[in-house]
């Protein structure tokens, strides 16, 4: 675990003396602008998260998951937001969420890991970079909103790069990281012996440090910790956050509700936390990949192509809208007859949002976070 | 078959940074038995007898006065306050010695240049297991692996057992120190002085002895071998220690933690274990019957069947059992003799590594591969093995530690060693790299899977974590 000076004088005494001065926090700070970037390891499903519920499809594609989204809030006359999502509910209706529906990134497998990988480092192909979008980002931002850090024990892909990064990892958190774990998988998938122990054992391990978890609380405590972590005046101005948990191959209702309750909870959390500096935060949540448009023999979806990017903050200009070139839910519209196909990069959807929200011009973004493309 | 590896991990304890190429492995671990030190350097400077014995008293005595300061007096709000972190104190004077121990055992596991004689030890050390549960024993099981076990590892199974079983630590683990002769001078006394509650025999360590250090279970003795031999050890205890009648008899001279023979204790005349009668008086008695059953067909046996499972597999091949019983009856269990029957025996060279190691096995192995200190110098090291499921010497039981791939193979289990191997990981970052470390530690046994897996890594730490993490080095 990578934890450097500055990310233990953040995680200690800074948070400390902001918690007991927040009015000086405020105003010492001169509203510089600040992103976080949940990150959604295991393939989060769109399809739920932002249900199609106007595709003729979608009821018989997702047959007694339907009504997954029953009670949540109509977004248009397309798509229903899953209704363990009330709080960004109310952001959409305060045109502060956006959601951008069949995006996907140039990956078309569906290994998690080489997913995550192309999503965080942004390069063409599988391990094609050792750096990230949000370390590249960096070199394009002034000094002042420069400071970045990780929620978690080492610096993840998408923050790597020739810009220092801290990281700050509370005990709660497994100590090892979920690219650990998920390249040990894949080392143990053959051993005969190892492969179910590690199984339960990662297993276990998702149940202890879930955003999900303890009813949503879990989200909502590590969207606490991320605000303390940025409000200071010298705080973090770009943030990753980690969430995993979202490889729902079974029991998906209820795995899902609780994960995007966390969620929820954790970007309540967050703009609670900031206050005014909530206006001048940009969040950007994306998984690698999304799910299969049909429901399988186990109450789940199995790994697909295209999902859902949600857009969160206090000045967004592109908010209470639902962006999509709906490829529909029709076998025949389906990739592979499977998977909501993607119609639009989520690599021009991150770039998009980042220029208009740092000022910056969009090509360069582009550049200069996907130079592969 | 990988036999460099199986030498280093199966027979060693893994391969060291700075290990010079092992060459042929057997010759290799036939130098080690002559090569062994059973004083090694690390272990120099640990608490003698003496002072572990005086810290449990000192530790006791505190605690009494505490109760009877609870029960006579009513306690101040001040001495109530006092109360735990007192005991916390006296407490911890009696854990030193255990967490001293400890770490020197890490340390002289790491350093050892003769790792095949260090894991015998350690292998000895479980066959005949004290367990730190019980408080009396706490103090005393680093300098019972030190003292009784470490000097007898390579001389004669009945050296190594009398030693074992006359330590401290094993009379006050099995209770031997408190059994009585029940017609011994003492207790006869006491009878007759109409005192009901004149102490009595204790049969807790001649029923281990039989079971669990010598023939093995079931092997066909009975309970009148078990009450026969129990009374042949009575008078053998530990001075300093006890309360009531025996310590009024022990020799004035006697050191606290001393082993002490009380005659007055012993059960007088002769005893019959296994059809053979036993006449000699006083601790000759149990002596004899310890030489013999240490040559036994059924312990040649037992411990023919428990080393070549340690060195082979949960069922090991019946031809290795066999030969290995054949040697230790033909030698009289010279030791020895026994390791170099092992070494020669072709069936640990045969299989790829199918033991999953041990908690202890695995992090020794971990820390001889890296060449910068992984442990931050605050680490208690009895901390840690507890956290990773194998606390040192505490098994739990007089059995020791299971020696099976079940024992240890469990998916918490899994996950605490992936979660130690990362920490360390992190700690050393870039200053080893896993893609050279790897061929040095795996040896013959890195396959091209492990070799990318660790190649691909995202940073010099996680590779460190694969290697370690590996369903090879996990192995042996």
């Amino acid at each position: 675990m990578m934890l450097s000076r500055r990310s233990i004088i953040l995680s200690g005494i800074t948070v400390a003396a902001a918690g007991a001065l927040p009015g000086f926090a405020y105003a010492a700070a001169a509203t510089p602008k600040r992103l976080v970037f949940i990150i959604q390891r295991g393939a989060a499903d769109g399809l739920a998260t932002v249900a199609p519920t106007g595709d003729p499809a979608f009821a018989a594609a997702r047959r007694a998951m339907a009504d997954e989204t029953a009670g949540g809030a109509k977004l248009d006359a397309m798509f229903t937001l899953h209704p363990a999502m009330a709080t960004t509910a109310g952001l959409y209706t305060g045109k502060q969420a956006h959601f951008a529906h069949a995006v996907a990134t140039a990956y078309r497998d569906r290994s998690h890991f080489d997913g995550q990988n192309m999503l965080e480092g942004g390069g063409s192909r599988p391990y094609g970079r050792s750096d990230g979008w949000v370390g590249r980002l960096l070199t394009l931002l002034p000094a002042a909103e420069r400071d970045a850090i990780a929620i978690a024990p080492a610096v993840p892909l998408a923050l790597r790069g020739t810009v220092q990064v801290g990281t700050y990892a509370p005990s709660r958190l497994p100590q090892a990281d979920s690219d650990l774990i998920a390249r040990l998988s894949a080392l143990y998938a053959d051993d005969p012996l190892l492969h179910p122990l590690w199984d339960s054992a990662v297993k276990t391990q998702e149940l202890a440090g879930d955003i999900g978890g303890n009813n949503g609380r879990n989200g909502a405590d590590l969207g606490k910790l991320a605000a303390s972590l940025m409000l200071p005046a010298d705080g973090a101005r770009v943030m990753m956050v980690e969430t995993g948990g979202w490889d729902t191959h079974s029991g998906q209702r209820g795995r899902l509700n609780a994960q995007l309750r966390g969620l929820d909870q954790l970007v309540g959390a967050l703009q609670t936390g900031l206050g005014p500096a909530w206006s001048d935060l940009l969040v950007i949540v994306a998984t690698e990949f999304g799910r299969t448009v049909e429901v399988n023999g186990t109450g789940g979806t199995d790994h697909g192509t295209a999902s859902t990017a949600m857009l969160l903050g206090g000045g967004l200009t592109e908010g209470g809208k639902v962006s999509a070139d709906w490829p529909g839910l029709a076998p025949a519209a389906r990739l592979d007859g499977r998977d909501l196909k993607p119609t639009r990069s989520l690599e021009s959807v991150i770039a998009a949002a980042v220029a208009r929200h740092y000022a910056l011009d969009p090509k360069r973004v582009m550049t200069t976070l996907y130079p592969d493309t | 078959m990988a036999v460099q590896y199986l030498a280093a991990n199966r027979f060693g304890l893994g391969r060291r940074f700075d290990d010079p190429a092992i060459g042929d492995p057997k010759a290799w671990l036939i130098r080690q038995l002559g090569d062994y030190d059973p004083a090694p350097a690390a272990l120099a400077g640990l608490a003698g007898r003496a002072a572990i014995a005086t810290a449990y008293v000192e530790y006791r005595e505190d605690r009494q006065a505490m109760r009877r300061a609870a029960t006579e007096t009513p306690m101040s709000e001040e001495e109530k306050g006092m109360d735990p972190e007192l005991r916390r104190l006296s407490r911890s004077a009696i854990r030193r010695h255990y967490v001293e121990a400890s770490a020197a055992r890490l340390a002289a596991a790491i350093a050892t240049p003769t790792p095949f004689p260090e894991r015998l030890v350690h292998f000895w050390a479980n066959h005949f297991a004290v367990s730190a549960d019980k408080q009396t024993v706490i103090g005393f099981v680093g300098h019972y692996e030190n003292e009784a076990i470490r000097p007898n590892i390579m001389g004669k199974f009945a050296d190594l057992l009398i030693a074992a079983v006359k330590h401290p630590a094993m009379l006050l683990y099995l209770d031997q120190a408190q059994s009585f002769g029940p017609d011994s001078p003492v207790a006869t006394r006491m009878r007759n002085r109409g005192n009901r509650q004149s102490p009595g025999l204790n049969e807790n360590l001649a029923r281990e002895i039989l079971e669990l250090h010598t023939l093995g279970v079931r092997t066909g003795y009975t309970q009148a071998d078990v009450t026969a031999f129990a009374k042949a050890l009575t008078g053998l205890t530990v001075a300093g220690l006890g309360r009531g009648a025996g310590q009024r008899l022990m020799p004035a001279d006697a050191e606290p933690g001393a082993t002490v023979f009380i005659a007055p204790l012993h059960e007088p005349g002769a005893q019959t274990v296994l059809s053979r009668r036993y006449d000699a008086a006083g601790a000759a008695q149990a002596e004899a019957i310890l030489r013999d059953l240490a040559v036994h067909p059924a312990t040649a046996s037992h411990i023919a069947t428990k080393l070549a499972r340690h060195f082979t597999a949960d069922d090991p091949p019946a031809a290795l059992v066999d030969r290995l019983t054949a040697d230790f009856v033909k030698s009289g269990g010279d030791l020895t003799s026994l390791y170099r029957a092992l070494i020669a025996s072709p069936e640990p060279w045969v299989a790829a590594p199918t033991m999953f190691k041990s908690p202890w096995d695995w992090t020794v192995s971990m820390l001889r591969a890296l060449k910068v200190p992984a442990l931050g110098e605050k680490q208690n090291v009895a901390a840690m093995f507890t956290q990773l499921g194998q606390p040192v010497w505490r098994p739990g039981s007089p059995a020791g530690y299971d020696d099976k791939v079940a024992t240890w193979a469990g998916s918490a289990g899994l996950m605490q060693r992936v979660e130690l191997a990362s920490r360390i990981a992190g700690r050393i970052g870039d200053r080893v790299d896993a893609r050279q470390l790897a061929p040095l530690v795996l040896a013959d046994a890195l396959t091209p899977q492990t070799a990318e897996a660790i190649a691909r890594a995202d940073s010099p730490g996680q590779g460190i974590a694969m290697l370690f993490a590996s369903p090879i080095f996990l192995r042996r």
